[in-house]
């Protein structure tokens, strides 16, 4: 089964994902080919176990984000199954991609299976969708989902010049609030909540995120009371949806729509000072204390690993 | 210039979602709501109006119940409402798209905001898939959008952090949460929107084929239950937690 791959970047480098859905194709009995829009991170995709072969999308369109112009470059170099991230971005062009090709699309796949049978969760996680459809289907995936192969391939890379009319320029890229990790490409997260007190709290949060490499996120409550926290950061329904391998919530009580972005986490800690607090309905861990007392002697013992 | 908005209706945010038989029980929504993103889509809907004079269309596709939005969207100064009646509420994405782009194109409007994903499906496919369809620009996860010379200028989230576009019409705005919350109506909105007229159009009236979709769904289904966490007291466990999470769940 032929398989395309848009590959996912995070500046001049593969983001993670490129991988994992690579591992996702293989899985189902997919013969993968990765599109690397704009040609960034080819080389490192040609290493990726299990890829077939490599296109290097190169073309003007490429230099800054336009969904359409993407999706006119990149639908002629697809074949069979096309799969992307399902990140914004990767949501976007897919479902352009699918339109221009007149094939079905379906996002934000947790699992799949040969076949092709697709699991998703839909109303915010509150329940799971199992659906099956055959080949030719757009189809993208959400983020740690799927185990990345290793590194020992070597697939030829082909340039292909490919470009489309502009429709969208940027006039201004906002100095971003913090330069620190986004969010929704962390693999572990420590958000804070209306119960931090105060914005400049969340200087605890970044410390202990500094230790770990960790994002900070926040609630919808911490980033509409406080014009510090960036809206960028918020997690949950109307938010990000996030799906770390830790999550770490501080002073969150944990409503059904902050828990919307953030219950898929792998594992989840919750420190709050009220033990009914909802969020411990979700944690793995729960620790109830104020996180006056809780967060100092949580950076010491992660300072110690 | 004419405004289409794009607005789907959901079931709250709050509602329990129970499966039966296999599906999820529609009947069993207690209270239905306007999908969350598109009532930020809506409130720039109207600045868009009002700073240019512009005719403001809401624009729904789902069965009956589904008017209410438009209702509500009218109480807050939409100029014109169509419905879209369809009954099946789990309709393929590529029938929801050609319907809307359809009821777009027939009402000839050359920006449309929409939202980035609904709420129920959570897939984010409807907007880009309408402006693929009508060869319009398309930009998503915009938190605001106002008029400029001959086009739009947008905020939207880019890779490092919120841009500015400029943006040539025609197009679609699919927006992530806005820096503005939707207005709420007043009295005198909530009397004129009950005499506002919904038009309601079925796929034939706008000359749409259904087509049979090639997804089939197998089955909805409860997430699968967590086992019960463990519960520490006092701050004195963290050193224990931290040790959990390095030895138990080895993610540090
Ligand atoms: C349509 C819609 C969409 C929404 N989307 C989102 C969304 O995307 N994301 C989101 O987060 N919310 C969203 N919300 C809001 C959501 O319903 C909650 O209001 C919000 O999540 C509450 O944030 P919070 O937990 O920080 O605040 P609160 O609910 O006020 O909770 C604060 C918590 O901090 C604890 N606390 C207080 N002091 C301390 C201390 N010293 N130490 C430890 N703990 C302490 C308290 O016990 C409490 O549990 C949405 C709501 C609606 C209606
Ligand atoms: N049936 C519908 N009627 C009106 N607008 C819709 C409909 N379905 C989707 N949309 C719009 O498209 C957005 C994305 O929907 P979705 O692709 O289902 O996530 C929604 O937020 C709405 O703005």
């Amino acid at each position: 089964m032929e398989v395309t791959i848009i590959a996912e970047t995070t500046g001049d480098s593969l983001h993670p994902i490129t991988a994992q859905l690579v591992g996702a194709a293989c899985s189902m009995g997919g013969t993968p080919t990765v599109v690397c829009p704009g040609g960034i991170g080819s080389g490192e995709a040609s290493s990726i176990s299990g890829v077939n072969k490599i296109i290097s999308a190169e073309g003007e369109c490429f230099d800054s984000f336009d969904s359409r112009a993407w999706a006119n470059a990149i639908s002629p170099l697809c074949e069979g199954v096309v799969m992307s991230s399902s990140s914004a971005h990767g949501r976007e062009v897919l479902a352009q991609i699918a339109a221009i090709r007149q094939i079905p699309v379906i996002q934000d796949a947790t699992g799949l299976e040969g076949g092709i049978r697709i699991t998703r969760p839909i109303y915010s996680g509150k329940a799971i969708e199992t659906s099956v459809v055959s080949p030719p289907c757009a189809i993208s995936v959400r983020q740690n989902s799927f185990e990345s192969p290793g590194n020992d391939g070597d697939a030829e890379i082909s340039t292909v010049n490919s470009s489309s009319d502009v429709g969208v320029s940027v006039r201004e890229a906002l100095a971003k609030a913090n330069e620190k990790l986004d969010v929704s490409e962390a693999d572990i997260i420590i958000s804070g909540g209306r119960g931090m007190g105060e914005p400049s709290n969340f200087s605890h949060l970044y410390e202990i995120a500094d230790v770990v490499g960790a994002a900070v996120g926040a609630s919808r409550a911490a980033v509409d009371t406080w014009d510090e926290i960036p809206h960028g950061m918020q997690v949950g329904q109307t938010g990000k949806t996030v799906n770390p391998s830790l999550y770490i919530a501080v002073g969150i009580s944990g409503a059904i729509q902050h828990l919307a972005g953030m219950r898929s986490s792998k594992y989840i800690v919750a420190i709050n000072k009220d033990p009914d607090a909802p969020i411990f309905g979700v944690a793995d861990y729960g620790i109830v204390s104020t996180w006056e007392e809780a967060l100092p002697i949580l950076k010491d013992e992660l300072a110690k690993l | 210039m004419t405004i289409a908005v794009l607005l789907k209706q959901v079931p709250d945010t709050t509602a329990r979602i129970t499966i039966s038989g296999g599906v999820v029980d529609e009947a069993a929504v207690g209270k239905w709501s306007m999908s969350p993103y598109d009532e930020y889509a809506l409130e720039y809907a109207l600045q868009l109006k009002e700073s240019g004079g512009a005719d403001l269309i809401a624009i729904t596709c789902g069965p009956a119940r589904a008017s209410k939005i438009l209702t509500d969207a009218a109480a807050v100064g939409a100029d014109s409402l169509i419905h879209v009646l369809t009954e099946d509420s789990g309709m393929d994405s590529s029938n929801v798209q050609s319907l809307l782009a359809a009821a777009i194109g027939r009402v000839g409007a050359d920006v449309v905001l929409c939202g980035k994903q609904a709420a129920d499906t959570n897939a984010g496919s409807t907007g880009p898939g309408v402006a693929s369809i009508l060869g319009f620009t398309c930009v998503g996860m915009v938190s605001e959008v106002s008029t400029d010379a001959d086009g739009f200028i947008a905020m939207r989230m880019g890779p490092s952090g919120n841009e500015k576009v400029s943006v040539s019409k025609p197009c679609l705005f699919a927006f992530d949460k806005g820096s503005m919350e939707m207005r709420r109506p007043n009295v005198r909105g909530i009397m004129m929107a009950k005499k506002k007229a919904v038009e309601t159009l079925t796929p034939s009236d706008l000359g749409v084929s259904l087509i049979d979709s090639r997804v089939s769904l197998e089955s909805h289904s409860a997430p699968a239950e967590k086992p019960p966490g463990q519960k520490f007291e006092g701050a004195s466990s963290v050193p224990t937690v931290v040790s959990k999470l390095r030895d138990e769940a080895n993610v540090i």
